[in-house]
């Protein structure tokens, strides 16, 4: 029986590329879109157990109701930094620096990103970027908030506020070069015959995430730089002593950091569409359902800022409509869960770990989803904002959402990134500890912010003891559940199963060439023998019994000289005889 | 047609709505309702939470189910189904959660009506322009002119500095004078829709600092640490802050209002039940944020009148104990807010032999330069 896997992997023998890279440019200013998707990823990993450590910080202080384990400056330094690592120098890069620099070229069949230099540019902004941030610490940590409302961050130290407020708008340029980056790839990057409906989920994710953050993150560093210039020259934009007002700032800081929390989950929704249809041997359900949604999202999604303002001054008017706007944004976001459940349904599954942590996305997201709805609602926010029922909100989006989603992504791409498999038992291990771990540490936090514990507070009501308690068990349980994930994979990229090139039988393009890719992907352009997601379209076998042995003979072969094909493009064609200066098939 | 499956669902959908109701109803996940509007919140949170049950066990029952009947077996490498979608499937769980959540923004808005959040009688605006003092003076016919509509943050503020116990504890924090009117009062939950119009019964101005919240009753020299309200009684709150934000929350209240300084921010509410709730610090607010709450005691109209002429009791002894000698007598008939520091301090320094010559030898910056 012919699978469409084998068909797709026939269609591509010629693309099949053999040549491996080196391990020392991963070191360097590499303009290969897979160093530099490898230099995010480990580089965003690195930073995420920083600010792991620092979230375990927050967590021992509020193991007990008093304030006894850092003094309360430092715990205000604690927090502010986690965010922002998390944020900034986790989620934001290793979604779209690195699972998207990696994976968008492969899956549109490119050689490589549209601006290889920028894209090296925007990943080596990070790493100096990130140490600076940790560098605050010497000269007092920046203890505002990650929101940094003034005037509180105009008065509480100096150095660090600075500090913070030049890692945000240098990772916030990195973050603009790497968008510009993937919407100039996608549009104009793609193998012929690949249409945008051809492409695969998470490339219409990236698009959407992309111009998410072309068109917000300008904001953001605009207000960075006014913060700046009342934080060191004394102007008053944002300081009311001087007739300022800082309830703008609000205003501009979550017209980018509302979007910020889609740039942070659309590349993951992207990528749980990958891997739900690959591991449940199954095509997406509702293709451009999905697709679609992702742009709606991120058209809703620059129209919701304020319901972080419901409490600060906005106006009735302004409440009812960022209400009314965050409610319909669910509507999009349901689509897509219920595109997955339904994907899933009737499968295949393999219950690979790759799948595990993609179903724990679902029913941890979806637990986010619920509470934001809540949080919409303005008379029940007027209760809960600003408390832990925020903090539990957050974290079911940002962790049990995006955090799961990248390890769905670590799973399912590491054969294809490293050419080995990694350990099953260990990833299982994996997934259950952070499952338990994370809920252990942040369900109860529902209903301590519901009670009265208000965020943000080194030292609490002590009638708030036993919960608090268990939140720091469970949070110790999720810094203990990295470990096996750690030596897993480490492990595997030494001496790891080989996986060969495709052992998902997947049909997206990055399975179409070797395992680790070599440089340029691919040694022809690869071409679309079937959809991305065409699981169990049958037996083809007597349909399409094409000598593939003939490839090059354009009557038989299904390949890139096939006559079925659009006439090849003169500016890529494979064939050097095929090319010309000019593009007949490109406006 | 296979009906014990069909029975199955139905069942299982039967019992799926029954735990989210009972869920709904016995989340035991709020305090104590102590306000007259707190109900409706509580009472919006049990049907979103309904809802949200149903939908999490929906979600979650399928993903357990797939992981168990639709598990591959170790020897099976072929696909699945070529289920690329189905649309009137799409349609129907597009539009359900839609009018969920058009079901709930109408409930929340409704909610918020009650609670007040729309009140369109603004008493600081009620009362109109001609308090403007510019208008007096011909000198600024021109600025008259440009400010064309006065500004109610600044009317506002100025009628709560009235009471000299608020202006003593209140910064004096310039005004956005040109602002448009639009925006310039923060937001408020105002009077609920029977209250409109109609002045409230007491009327109470906190200010928050790092990190305290100090609460004056315009009319009595009482500046107290602790908010006392009468049972039973429409209270409205003008807020304000002094340095950095704070928010003031009564999570029994179910009510929030962050302190803005420079803005003019209110709350209004009826307190109905009797006791002492904490009132906490919502918005950072620097190092002891955590360590910044008070109380807030509901106590029948009786208590409350004594409780008050005790503290006025008190600020009068403080007074007299002023004029005794804790504070200095040269001092009591001005107001020490209107006085910088040099001017607060001279009376003592006088009192302790130092003269201006060794205050200028004391300063580092003069000593230095």
């Amino acid at each position: 029986m012919t699978q469409a896997a084998q068909i797709q992997e026939k269609g591509n023998q010629l693309a099949h590329g053999n040549k491996p890279g080196n391990w020392k440019e991963y070191f360097t200013f590499s303009t290969d879109h897979k160093v530099i998707g490898i230099q995010y990823l480990v580089t965003t990993f690195v930073f995420y157990l920083i600010g792991g450590v620092l979230a375990t910080l927050v967590r021992t202080e509020l193991a007990t109701p008093e304030s006894d384990f850092v003094s309360r400056e430092v715990y205000n330094g604690l927090f502010t930094v986690h965010a922002t690592v998390m944020i900034f120098l986790w989620i934001v890069p290793a979604a779209t620096g690195g699972f998207g620099n990696y994976l968008i070229p492969l899956m549109i069949g490119a050689r490589d990103m549209a601006f290889p230099r920028l894209n090296a540019l925007a990943f080596w902004i990070i790493p100096p970027t990130g140490l600076m941030l940790m560098s605050s610490f010497l000269v007092g940590a920046p203890g505002a908030g990650w929101t940094s409302y003034p005037p509180l961050s105009l008065v509480s130290g100096k150095a660090g506020e600075m500090i913070w407020i030049l890692s945000i708008l240098l990772l916030g340029t990195s973050s603009i070069l790497a968008a510009v980056n993937f919407i100039v790839t996608i549009f104009r990057m793609r193998v012929p015959g690949m249409g945008l409906n051809q492409m695969p989920l998470f490339c219409w994710a990236m698009l959407a995430t992309s111009f998410l953050a072309l068109i917000a993150t300008p904001v953001l560093a605009g207000a960075m730089i006014l913060l700046s210039f009342d934080l060191l020259i004394g102007t008053a934009f944002f300081n009311p002593t001087g007739g300022g007002d800082p309830v703008v700032y609000q205003h501009l800081f979550w017209f980018y950091s509302h979007p910020a929390v889609y740039i942070m989950i659309l590349p993951i929704f992207g990528m749980i569409s990958e891997i739900v249809s690959v591991h449940a041997r199954k095509p997406i359900f509702g293709y451009k359902a999905i697709a679609y949604s992702s742009i709606a999202i991120c058209g809703l999604g620059l129209i919701v800022w304020a319901h972080h303002m419901f409490t600060s001054g906005t106006p009735p008017w302004l409440r009812m409509f960022f209400m009314i706007t965050t409610m319909v944004i669910s509507v999009p976001t349901g689509i897509k869960i219920f595109s997955w459940l339904a994907t899933l349904w009737g499968g295949k599954l393999d219950m690979s770990s790759a799948l595990l942590f993609g179903m724990g996305f679902i029913c941890l997201f979806v637990i986010g989803g619920i509470s934001g709805v809540m949080t919409a609602s303005v008379p029940f926010d007027i209760h809960v904002h600003d408390t832990y029922f925020i903090v539990a909100h957050l974290h079911y989006v940002l962790f049990g959402g995006s955090v799961f989603g990248l390890y769905g992504g670590f799973y399912h791409w590491f054969p294809k990134i490293t050419g080995r498999m990694m350990n099953e038992t260990w990833g299982k291990v994996h997934f259950w500890l952070t499952f338990i771990g994370f809920n252990l540490a942040f369900m109860p936090m529902h209903k301590l912010g519901m009670e009265g514990m208000n965020r943000r507070i080194a030292e609490y009501d002590p009638k708030f003891a036993t919960l608090n308690l268990v939140c720091t068990i469970g949070a110790y349980l999720l810094a203990v559940s990295t470990l096996p994930f750690i030596v897993n994979a480490t492990w595997s990229w030494v001496r790891g199963k080989p996986a060969g090139d495709n052992p998902w039988r997947a049909l997206t393009l990055e399975w179409m060439t070797t395992s680790p890719p070599p440089v340029e992907n691919f040694e022809v352009d690869p071409v679309l023998v079937t959809g991305p997601y065409d699981y169990g379209m049958g037996s083809r076998a007597k349909d399409v019994d094409v000598p593939f042995s003939e490839a090059d003979d354009p009557a038989l072969s299904a390949g890139p000289s096939s006559t079925l094909r659009a006439k090849p493009d003169p500016v890529v064609a494979a064939n050097p005889s095929d090319r010309g200066t000019e593009s007949h098939n490109r406006d | 047609m296979n009906i014990p499956s069909q029975i199955t669902t139905l069942l299982a959908g039967i019992i799926l709505t029954l735990i989210s109701f009972w869920y709904g109803q016995n989340h035991n996940l709020l305090p104590v309702a102590a306000s007259r509007n707190a109900a409706s919140v509580d009472n919006l949170f049990d049907a979103m939470l309904t809802i949200g049950t149903g939908i999490f066990l929906l979600v979650s029952g399928i993903l357990i189910y797939s992981a168990i009947k639709f598990r591959r077996q170790p020897d099976d490498i072929s696909d699945g189904p070529p289920v690329h979608g189905n649309i009137p499937l799409e349609i129907l769980w597009t539009a359900i959660p839609a009018i969920l959540v058009l079901g709930i923004s109408v409930y929340s808005f409704d909610v918020y009506t009650t609670q007040g959040g729309m009140d369109p009688m603004d008493h600081s605006m009620a009362h109109g322009k001609a308090h403007h003092p510019m208008a007096a003076n011909p000198g600024s016919a021109v600025a008259a002119t440009l400010v064309a509509q006065a500004d109610p943050n600044q009317q506002q503020a100025e009628s709560v500095l009235q009471d000299p116990a608020t202006n003593a504890v209140r910064e004096d924090i310039p005004q956005r004078k040109d602002a448009p009117a639009l925006g310039t009062v923060s937001p408020r939950v105002g009077a609920s829709p029977d209250n409109s119009g109609t002045p409230p019964q007491l009327v109470i101005n906190a200010t928050g600092m790092q990190y305290a919240w100090l609460f004056t009753y315009p009319g009595t020299e009482v500046v107290a640490g602790e908010l006392h309200v009468p049972l039973d009684r429409d209270v409205l709150i003008n807020l304000s802050a002094n340095d950095v934000l704070h928010a003031f929350w009564v999570p029994e209240f179910r009510l929030k209002q962050d302190a803005v300084p420079g803005r003019q921010t209110e709350i209004r509410f009826t307190p109905t039940k009797a006791g002492e709730y904490p009132l906490i610090c919502a918005e950072l607010c620097g190092a002891y944020h955590g360590a910044m709450k008070t109380i807030v005691v509901v106590e029948p109209q009786e208590a409350y009148d004594s409780w008050l002429q005790s503290q006025q009791v008190a600020s009068a002894e403080t007074r007299d104990r002023a004029v005794a000698g804790t504070v200095h007598p040269a001092l009591i008939a001005a107001n020490p807010a209107t006085l910088t520091d040099e001017q607060y301090l001279a009376p003592y320094a006088h009192d302790m032999g130092i003269d201006a010559a060794m205050l200028d030898q004391l300063r580092p910056h003069q000593s230095h330069s």
